[in-house]
């Protein structure tokens, strides 16, 4: 059982390190962005295939989880939010389920793409949504703290 | 307030960072706003930015109640975020103190001509790597692993290369995700790695466009339709040249 959450931890953990070189990240800061993709992979596993909830829950709250690590991170380091966010969601977006809608839409096969259409939308709208309403409470809590602040639209 | 800089050379820098983050793979919306704060620190009014993944447009008034406008045409696109975070922190030097526009430019040109952190050998084995990684999150085994991270890897890297040479759009990722079923099928006939889909999944997410799809769904969230659905349709005819790709393989079985 551990077993089983360590070696998804670290397929995670590896998975974001390649996309954090293919993405030029600085290089002090992949460690953070592996880890926190790593966890928000851990969530997601939990939430959506171990207490098998809808996947749309457990994409969002992967994903809130990532912004929330990621905030933190950007505070630490100095940096903007995405060096550490955009890596790091790569695990969860729905690479595979879009390439598999596409090849059962060639394949003639339509019932399943549809189901895999679905799955696409569902998960990288759950993503979006995970990622703004962190950066919404961000705003709503930060602007009461830090006095006066333009608003901006964070990731 | 008098302005102590020409409105031209102004709105000339802006669309120069802007290019670069575009170039660069910033979402739309971030463009927008730290063009907006750029035009913002030099006391410009009446700022208007519009960004769309492959033009950007930005209209300021002068003093003078004379309007700038610019237009920036853009073509090509990768990721490289350590230029888009430092083209923020331009931005936000900008904020505290506006520099001179010569200085900026410099300052930008020290950004475009930054070299990559990484070698391209390096981030093909990295990108092989994931592809290994990701055929355990699919459920996988621990047979899939090492032929996805070889097919994964060699794919990736003639993708590189084919990309090089032509610019028929998509023809790359047909050409790659072909190489990577036909590598995937040899495997499993030789008896190296059990389950042909698994290895192709977990090798073809080096070039799927996972990270396109999410980009768009939240610069719809953000309100900008335009751009969403511009980099929604993009991502999906580039996941239905891989589906093509892996899909001649298969027929032939």
């Amino acid at each position: 059982m551990i077993l089983t959450y360590i070696t998804y931890f670290l397929a995670a953990f590896v998975a974001t390190f390649g996309f954090c070189v293919m993405y030029n990240v600085p290089t002090r800061t992949i460690l953070a962005s592996s880890i926190s993709g790593a966890f928000g992979w851990l969530v997601y596993y939990i939430i959506a295939l171990q207490f098998e909830l809808v996947l749309f829950i457990g994409a969002g709250a992967a994903s809130f989880l990532i912004a929330f690590l990621s905030q933190w991170f950007a505070r630490r380091y100095k940096m903007p939010v995405i060096v550490f966010a955009v890596p790091a969601i790569i695990p969860l977006v729905p690479g595979s389920s879009a390439y598999s809608m596409m090849r059962s839409f060639i394949e003639g096969d339509s019932e399943a793409a549809l189901l895999f259409a679905t799955e696409t939308f569902l998960v990288s709208g759950a993503i979006a949504l995970g990622l703004s309403l962190n950066s919404g409470l961000f705003q709503v809590f930060s602007s009461r703290a830090f006095g006066r602040r333009e608003k901006r639209y964070l990731p | 307030m008098q302005q102590q800089y020409t409105v031209a050379k102004i709105v000339d820098i802006c669309v120069e960072a802007g290019r670069v983050m575009l170039e660069n793979g910033a979402e739309t919306y971030r463009v927008e706003d730290t063009l907006y704060r750029i035009a913002k620190s030099y006391r410009l009014e009446n700022i208007n930015v519009f960004v769309v993944p492959t033009a950007l447009i930005i209209t300021v008034q002068g003093d003078d109640g004379q309007d700038y406008t610019e237009l920036l045409r853009m073509n090509d696109r990768n990721t490289n975020l350590e230029k888009v975070s430092m083209v923020n922190d331009l931005s936000r030097q900008l904020a505290r103190k506006p520099l001179p526009p010569k200085k900026v430019r410099e300052k930008l040109s020290n950004i475009i001509n930054t070299p990559t952190n990484f070698t391209r050998l390096q981030r093909n084995l990295s990108m092989a790597l994931a592809c290994g990684g990701f055929t355990l999150l699919f459920g996988g085994s621990y047979m899939e692993v090492l032929p996805a991270f070889i097919a994964g890897g060699l794919g990736h890297y003639l993708f590189e290369v084919v990309k090089n040479w032509t610019n028929v759009s998509f023809f790359a990722e047909m050409v790659a995700s072909f190489f990577i079923g036909m590598l995937s099928f040899v495997f499993v006939r030789i008896g190296f790695g059990l389950d042909l889909n698994i290895i192709i999944i977990g090798s073809v997410m080096s070039l799927v466009p996972g990270m396109a799809i999410t980009n768009s769904f939240r610069d719809l969230m953000a309100g900008h339709l335009l751009a969403g659905v511009a980099v929604l349709a993009k991502a999906l005819i580039t996941a239905g040249a891989i589906g093509i790709g892996i899909a001649i393989v298969l027929a032939f079985l």
